[in-house]
């Protein structure tokens, strides 16, 4: 059982929120939702592998070699475990979130889209959700459509039925978890709408995979991609999952060393899968400390981490809706909301606000968060942006909740 | 050393809820539009150039409060000015009035966008009537 864990207990494990910043505040990290910090034992398991097991892998015989191997390909059997995901063939290594999409795009959108043929995303995705397949559509001359978003910040989802109803829909790319607006996305009815019409369904779990149970089996999506790095892992380190029939469908993505089964002068055979997608020498030592993340998240739980932040992210709405001249965005029903908090104060700009409130020691985010088809869609520029993870108190809201009567007393407001 | 909040003093401010020089020429002899991808700063600058004088200048677009007040600091130095003289104005002409001389480096994009679109615009003037226009343009693209 988990009853004895404490955020004070969490907080203990993570080097960097001890340290002091802007001369002798103490730090306030709010943008998790851009990447979270990293514990002592991610950050213990990438030193160990530099300093006692460094070797390429996968191909040398000696014993280095062997026991890199062995922790890389230990990362995807943990990740296979904690999506419920039933081949670990499946599960690709990839940079991030960013390059998974692409691969897809790329891979199989090549193969699979042509002229007329139409894409359906989102108006609040993350530009990696909504550049890669216009570049695909421009190629192909196919068509990017959107579906739009309610008052609330949800979609809506009466659009899709329109367009499947084309007939001419491939593929249905959406995120799981505005990293904007918090919104969780109902992607079971847009995956069973999508399977009755014989359309093909990319999840982009960047923002629900660190936050949520992810179950990939009763899902039954195509393709997803997460990032490690928003879920205490290393930068640089990513997942694709896919459907073994698509990725063995589908042409490599890049052309190297390790995709390969026999290259000869004119020709070449692909190696299995996820091997043909895994050119290069992959970022070994950081798909080891990964693994030291999914570790530390199934030790607290995934229902201890979602509960916390639906905890702080309820009490920091509280708080903010308190405050005059505060205006929030996206959906206040928790169940349907990350831990996600956008909003803008009267008329001071984000990039001012958070430059403001930096002083006392709060990192946040502003600006358009990759997401410039939202912010046009909400006719507004930028949005500040507090993001929380399993390390944040509701003390920290309390210090930006202050810091943000500082700001209105500087402008006057 | 003065601390980034204190960037936020009376004049700033002001500015920032009332810029100077701000709306639209109808048309202009010059119109040039840039933004900063990364925050979302995006600024037009139009200027009316008679017998080589700027005679007017006006400005439109979005921005935090530094790029605000920065790019209307900019209007009021470019105003009357003839164009020889508009084309040496420097980042420290405008930060010098604001006093923000030691402005974060994450922040100067936003104070000197407006310096940046003033510059190209005069290239783009320049470009087919002088020899050294080309300079405007590195400068320009060097700001930053």
């Amino acid at each position: 059982m988990q009853t004895t864990i404490s955020v004070e207990q969490i907080r203990k494990d993570f080097p960097i929120l001890q340290r002091k910043v802007r001369k002798d505040k103490n730090l306030v990290y709010l943008d998790n939702a851009a990447t979270t910090q990293k514990p002592i034992q991610v950050i213990n398991a990438i030193t160990d592998f530099y300093t006692n097991h460094n070797s390429n892998i996968h191909r040398a015989v000696h014993a280095l070699a062997e026991e890199a191997t062995e922790a890389y390909e230990m990362t995807r059997d943990k990740i296979a475990k904690f999506l419920n995901i039933k081949d670990r063939q499946e599960i690709v290594f990839v940079r991030g979130t960013t390059e998974a999409i692409n691969l897809v795009a790329y891979a199989w959108g090549r193969q699979n889209i042509r002229e007329g043929d139409i894409i359906v995303t989102t108006e609040y995705e993350h530009h990696s959700n909504i550049v890669p397949w216009q570049l695909l559509t421009q190629e192909k001359k196919g068509k990017l459509e959107y579906i739009a978003i309610d008052d609330n910040g949800e979609l809506i989802l009466d659009q899709l039925d329109q367009y499947l109803a084309t007939g001419k829909v491939k593929l249905v790319a959406v995120s799981q978890m505005s990293n904007v607006l918090g919104t969780i996305t109902d992607v079971a009815t847009i995956i069973s709408k999508c399977k009755k019409a014989g359309v093909r369904v990319l999840i982009d779990g960047a923002q629900s995979v660190p936050h949520m149970k992810v179950d990939m089996e009763a899902l039954g999506c195509d393709f997803f991609a997460f990032s490690g790095h928003k879920m205490l892992g290393p930068t640089g380190v990513g997942v694709l999952w896919a459907k073994k029939e698509l990725l063995e469908q589908m042409a490599p993505f890049h052309g190297g060393g390790d995709m390969i089964r026999e290259v000869h002068k004119y020709e070449t055979t692909w190696n299995d899968l996820p091997y043909k997608f895994e050119a290069g020498t992959p970022n070994i030592a950081d798909v080891i400390g990964f693994a030291a993340a999914i570790d530390y998240l199934n030790n607290i739980g995934m229902d201890y981490v979602r509960a916390h932040e639906i905890e702080i992210t309820k009490y920091a709405l509280d708080k903010l809706s308190q405050i005059n001249g505060i205006k929030l965005y996206g959906t206040s029903d928790m169940s349907k909301r990350g831990g996600v908090i956008s909003f803008n104060f009267a008329d001071i700009h984000p990039h001012d606000l958070a430059t403001i409130i930096d002083e006392d020691g709060i990192a946040i985010r502003s600006g358009h968060h990759c997401a410039q088809v939202l912010m046009e869609k909400l006719d507004i520029a930028a949005t500040s942006r507090a993001s929380f993870y399993i390390y944040n108190t509701k003390d920290e809201v309390d210090v930006l909740i202050n810091s943000l009567s500082r700001a209105a007393r500087l402008f006057k407001l | 050393m003065s601390s980034n909040a204190d960037i936020y003093h009376e004049m700033i401010v002001d500015y920032s809820r009332h810029p100077s020089n701000f709306g639209k020429i109808e048309n202009p002899t010059i119109h040039y539009h840039d933004s900063n991808p990364l925050c979302g700063d995006s600024i037009d600058i139009y200027m009316s150039v008679d017998s080589d004088k700027v005679s007017d200048i006006k400005f439109s677009g979005r921005g935090c409060a530094i790029c605000l007040a920065c790019t209307s600091v900019l209007t009021e130095i470019v105003k009357g000015k003839t164009i020889e003289d508009a084309r040496k104005i420097q980042k420290n002409d405008v930060l010098g009035e604001l006093g923000l001389e030691h402005l974060q480096a994450v922040r100067i994009k936003c104070a000197l966008l407006s310096l940046k679109v003033l510059k190209y615009g005069l290239y783009s003037y320049l470009a087919s009537k002088d020899a050294n226009a080309d300079a405007l343009k590195q400068e320009a693209s060097s700001l930053y």
